[in-house]
């Protein structure tokens, strides 16, 4: 295809929005990933994290704005869109009364493969993704993490240029998730370029090239990984105090050193705040907690997380979840 | 990855209308084929499929049949063609249901993301639920012929009932599925389906003759489709006893089902297309 050539994005999005209803689920997003790169998609619950994958897949026609995948145009040449990408879901769209491999030869066939050329590809896939064991077991016999691999095999049948996949390892156990990476991991390293949306900071850290923070529908940040961690400037401070009981007076107190606003954290009695990382600040904190009476369960320094970037960005960390992901991550780096 | 497999774009197939008709067709006989294997997988569904029409035949044949007398006829020869036109108006809570169910699993969504004919994730759920249809019919023959059902017509005229069978059954079935796309889950479909089912199903010349019923629910029962399938099969089988039909669509049944069949068809089906399309604007 002339109109695909290396050089122009592989995904474009033009100031697109989306409406159900009275709430606009997109206001005005803009997003442009280069081949053979991973774009990880950060939001809350939401935020319109899928919206934007199922806009980008054909499954949803955009208000306004205009999207362009492979070079073709989303909604007038959704066809061939079609015939360039894959769509792996947050509810894995597989046939749970079907077993994997006639999962995988029937999307085949839909491809309009040939029955034998559609046979051969189901056993690849299954092999590729560690489930030839269980490939002539029904799938509703499958873990969660099995289905999401049948679901990305699925995905895959028809060796897409470009690939979506929604909050890939969303409800997966640790396991399950790292064996998930892996899979990705190894497809973009066979050249396909893939969006893929989450709400895992780690995860979006791990694999992708680049970041786009998303929060109420739109985009409040695009960069590297390590740009935005960058951007937030200096380390970070985290405190942990004994007792809540002292948490805003200890809070007030960083924000007045610092002269910036610390995330504070009542059920881990944490504070978190970005500081310039000198010695001379440091100290300063340590004496006013000091002077303060406060006694300090534990003191840290560390470079931001993406957490912070979020919190940063975002105001809180808006979901569950993410809350309890940052914990684990500042918990991995700590260690 | 970087291996490309050659695929007949849609752009391709769009340009030969007779090529891109064929891959539809194709496209819903795959669709079709995952249904069908489901009975393989689930068979209890095939077992409910006939277990419940075997049970109305027991039922009503032997339990109420005792009361029940049609003059002119054997009551389980009345009884049959109002069973086979209860099972096939059945699907429709089945079609619903089915679809709701590939909504909520995101089947339709990975249908949608394919680059397949918009009519053939429809039209192979229709294909597949008429093809159980039949199997489930042939049974109830069987079950028929075994409790003293016969037919007493030309072998066209019995032809020409089970094709009118088989028309409803998929005029039907476009119906549930469009139910199926409207409804909020698979339960709700499962109701909703239930409520239009019930009426349809009962209120009618299913069971007993309507002579006997007020006039007023007689001009209901005269108009419904179902009674026009059970009136229709009744003539062309020879199962209808000694009592003539006044109303005017219950003397012209068989076109009078043709007709309810083709308008269900005419409205459904263009709905169903459309939906799936519209499903992208929602």
């Amino acid at each position: 295809m002339s109109f695909s050539t290396t050089s122009s994005p592989a995904i474009e999005v033009n100031d697109v929005r989306k409406r159900f209803g009275a709430t606009w689920a997109l206001r005005g997003v803009d997003l442009a990933v280069q081949p053979g790169t991973i774009l990880g998609l950060l939001g809350p619950n939401g935020a319109g994290k899928t919206t934007i994958v199922r806009i980008l897949s054909t499954l949803l026609v955009p208000d306004a704005g205009s999207a362009r995948v492979a070079g073709l145009d989303v909604v007038r040449q959704a066809d061939e869109v079609r015939a360039r990408i894959g769509l792996a879901g947050q509810y894995a769209a597989v046939d749970e009364l079907l077993s994997g491999r006639r999962n995988l030869e029937m999307v085949g066939r839909l491809y309009h493969l040939a029955r034998a050329e559609s046979q051969r590809r189901a056993s690849e896939l299954l092999d590729q993704f560690s489930l030839t064991d269980a490939g002539d077991r029904l799938a509703r016999t499958y873990s969660g993490g099995m289905r999401r691999r049948l679901d990305l095999a699925a995905s895959l049948v028809a060796r897409p240029q470009i690939l979506f996949l929604d909050e890939p390892t969303t409800g997966l156990d640790p396991r399950a998730r790292q064996e998930m990476w892996q899979a990705i991991r190894a497809l973009v390293q066979g050249g396909t370029t893939l969006l893929l949306t989450t709400q895992y900071l780690d995860e979006a850290d791990q694999l992708a090239d680049e970041i786009a923070v998303i929060d109420r529908g739109t985009v409040v940040a695009n960069d590297t990984p390590r740009a935005l961690k960058a951007s937030i400037g200096g380390e970070q401070l985290d405190l942990v105090l004994p007792d809540d009981a002292n948490l805003p007076y200890a809070a007030a107190l960083l924000e007045r050193i610092t002269d910036r606003v610390p995330a504070v954290d009542g059920e881990a009695r944490s504070i978190s705040v970005a500081f310039d990382g000198g010695p001379r600040t440091l100290t300063a904190i340590v004496r006013a907690l000091d002077d303060a009476a406060i006694a300090a369960e534990d003191i840290a320094v560390r470079k931001p997380s993406l957490d912070d970037v979020f919190m940063r960005l975002t105001g809180a960390p808006t979901s569950e979840t993410m809350q309890s992901t940052s914990h684990d991550l500042v918990g991995r780096e700590a260690a | 990855m970087s291996q490309a497999i050659a695929l007949p774009t849609p752009a391709a197939t769009a340009a030969n209308p007779l090529r891109s008709l064929r891959w539809a067709l194709a496209d819903a006989l795959v669709v079709a084929g995952r249904h069908l294997t489901h009975l393989r997988s689930v068979p209890e569904k095939l077992a409910g499929m006939i277990v419940q029409p075997v049970i109305f035949v027991l039922l009503f044949g032997y339990v109420f049949g005792s009361a029940v007398t049609v003059p002119g006829v054997n009551y389980r020869e009345f009884l049959m063609p109002g069973i086979f036109a209860l099972t096939m108006a059945g699907t429709l809570v089945a079609a619903a249901t089915g679809m709701a169910e590939d909504r909520q699993k995101g089947i339709i969504d990975r249908l949608r993301s394919l680059p397949i004919a918009r009519s053939a994730a429809i039209l192979g759920a229709t294909l597949a639920n008429l093809a159980e249809a039949i199997v489930g019919l042939v049974l109830l023959v069987i079950c028929g012929l075994a409790v003293g059902w016969r037919t007493h017509t030309d072998p066209l005229r019995v032809a020409a009932g089970f094709g009118l069978l088989m028309l409803f059954q998929f005029a039907m079935n476009w119906a549930g599925i469009y139910l199926g796309m409207l409804a909020r889950s698979a339960d709700s479909a499962d109701q909703i389906g239930m409520t239009i089912f019930m009426p349809l199903a009962f209120v009618g010349n299913t069971f007993v003759p309507m002579q006997g019923l007020p006039g007023w629910l007689q001009t209901v029962t005269n108009w419904n489709p179902v009674s026009a399938i059970v009136q229709a099969t009744r003539q062309l089988f020879g199962n209808t006893g000694a009592m003539q039909a006044t109303a005017w669509p219950m003397q012209h049944a068989a076109w009078v089902s043709l007709g309810w069949s083709l308008v269900i068809l005419a409205i459904f089906a263009p709905l169903c297309v459309r939906r799936y399309r519209t499903m992208a604007t929602k």
